[in-house]
């Protein structure tokens, strides 16, 4: 299991209705590939998180797959409009079945 | 009469620079303030002790917009990272007494101002410590548990951390006193030619900073902002490894990682950036 795994976001807490906002998402976690190999040479075991997605009173903003050449500590920023108030639910699969959340609330003033 | 001519020539490569500097970035006077609040001072009237510099400024001067950009906020900056590393090893007992650094030091943000003055004197042990030798002092001495690697990733981020809750201070390194010999023995290792280039720290940081270096901006050689984070290593790399690649740049063998030759150039260095803010972790290149 991949270790010192831990997931950050930014998202503004307030916005106009309709503004798109700026999201930084973030998790620590060390993306091995699968394709390097030990030093007795055997392959080290691809662990990477495999699709991240966030969100919105419960609509699909942004849905990820990603793959063994995204390099650690992944980083997505994103624009998203925000119609009302509400919370982004984050969400971010790992190859080893953890599932690691993140809920963050938006107002809309 | 040599000396005088030195001085002028050094005087010249000021003036010069302000004109590279300009050339270098869109803003002329970049301000470096980190997540909104902690406001740096990058540039700083030469100390003293530094009679070649009419000013000293912080390696950050020196970068693109896009990789300042990136110091200037604490979610961007992966330096960050390792200190939320280095915070949960703050509180992890180790040691037969289960000690941490936490028993003594009850949180992180107590050490402030702690890396203003490293290296320092250190009357127990009668000698000149530098931050990454201080945490092995408590370690050894304090926690009773085996000491850390001076250049291992624990060792980084432990020093990354100590640095951040200083962010902003002004570096303030004591040259006289007790340090003074080693402080001399540093100056005198900053103008000596090593290698098969025949190069000293002074050829490229005093001579040259603000030219290009292959294809990078030469800069004072300040290190207020390590460990730095840096792009090309994808990491956090110790001021003393960043010195093995300096002086192993002048194909020379370099001294090791924790050897007293690389604490006396850290404490001379350390005091020509007197007055320049604490940035570790920095971002660089």
């Amino acid at each position: 299991m991949a270790e010192n795994v831990t997931p950050r976001v930014r998202v503004p807490k307030t916005a106009k209705a309709g503004e798109a906002v700026t999201i930084k998402s973030l998790i620590s976690h060390t993306m091995e590939s699968g394709q390097r190999r030990d030093k007795d040479g055997n392959l080290v075991p691809r662990s990477i998180i495999n699709r991240f997605t966030a969100d919105f009173n419960g609509t699909n903003v942004i849905d990820v797959t990603i793959e063994p050449a995204v390099s650690t500590n992944p980083y997505f920023e994103f624009q998203a409009t925000v119609p009302e108030s509400g919370a982004f639910a984050f969400t971010w699969y790992d190859d080893d079945g953890s599932v690691y959340k993140e809920n963050v609330e938006i107002t809309v003033a | 009469m040599r000396r005088q001519l030195l001085g002028a020539i050094a005087m010249a490569t000021v003036s010069g620079l302000s004109l590279a500097a300009a050339a270098l970035a869109a803003d002329e006077d970049p301000k470096l303030v980190v997540n909104g609040e902690i406001e740096m001072i990058t540039r700083a009237p030469a100390p003293e002790h530094v009679p070649n510099f009419s000013e000293v400024t912080s390696g950050w001067l020196y970068r693109t917009e896009e990789t300042q950009a990136l110091q200037m906020d604490d979610f961007e900056n992966p330096g960050m990272l390792n200190v939320e590393q280095a915070i949960a090893d703050f509180n992890a007992p180790a040691g037969p007494e289960g000690q941490s650094c936490s028993t003594c030091h009850e949180s992180p943000d107590v050490l402030r101002g702690v890396r203003a003055t490293y290296p320092k004197w250190d009357e127990e042990h009668k000698e000149v410590q530098t931050v990454e030798m201080q945490v092995n002092e408590c370690v050894t001495e304090r926690m009773k548990a085996e000491p850390w690697d001076y250049d291992g990733a624990r060792m980084v981020n432990m020093s990354a951390l100590i640095a951040s809750v200083s962010r902003g201070m002004p570096v303030n390194v004591a040259i006289d006193g007790p340090v003074a010999p080693t402080w001399e023995k540093g100056k005198e290792l900053y103008y000596t030619r090593f290698g098969q280039l025949e190069l000293s720290c002074a050829n490229c940081h005093e001579d040259h900073y603000g030219d290009m270096i292959r294809a990078d901006h030469l800069s004072q050689g300040q290190i207020n902002g390590f460990p730095a984070y840096r792009l090309q290593n994808a990491g956090l790399v110790s001021v003393h490894n960043r010195f093995k690649g300096c002086v192993r740049d002048t194909r020379a063998e370099t001294f090791a990682v924790g050897s007293p030759e690389f604490v006396a150039i850290e404490l001379y260095l350390a005091s020509r950036g007197n007055g320049l803010s604490v940035e570790g972790p920095s971002v660089r290149h």
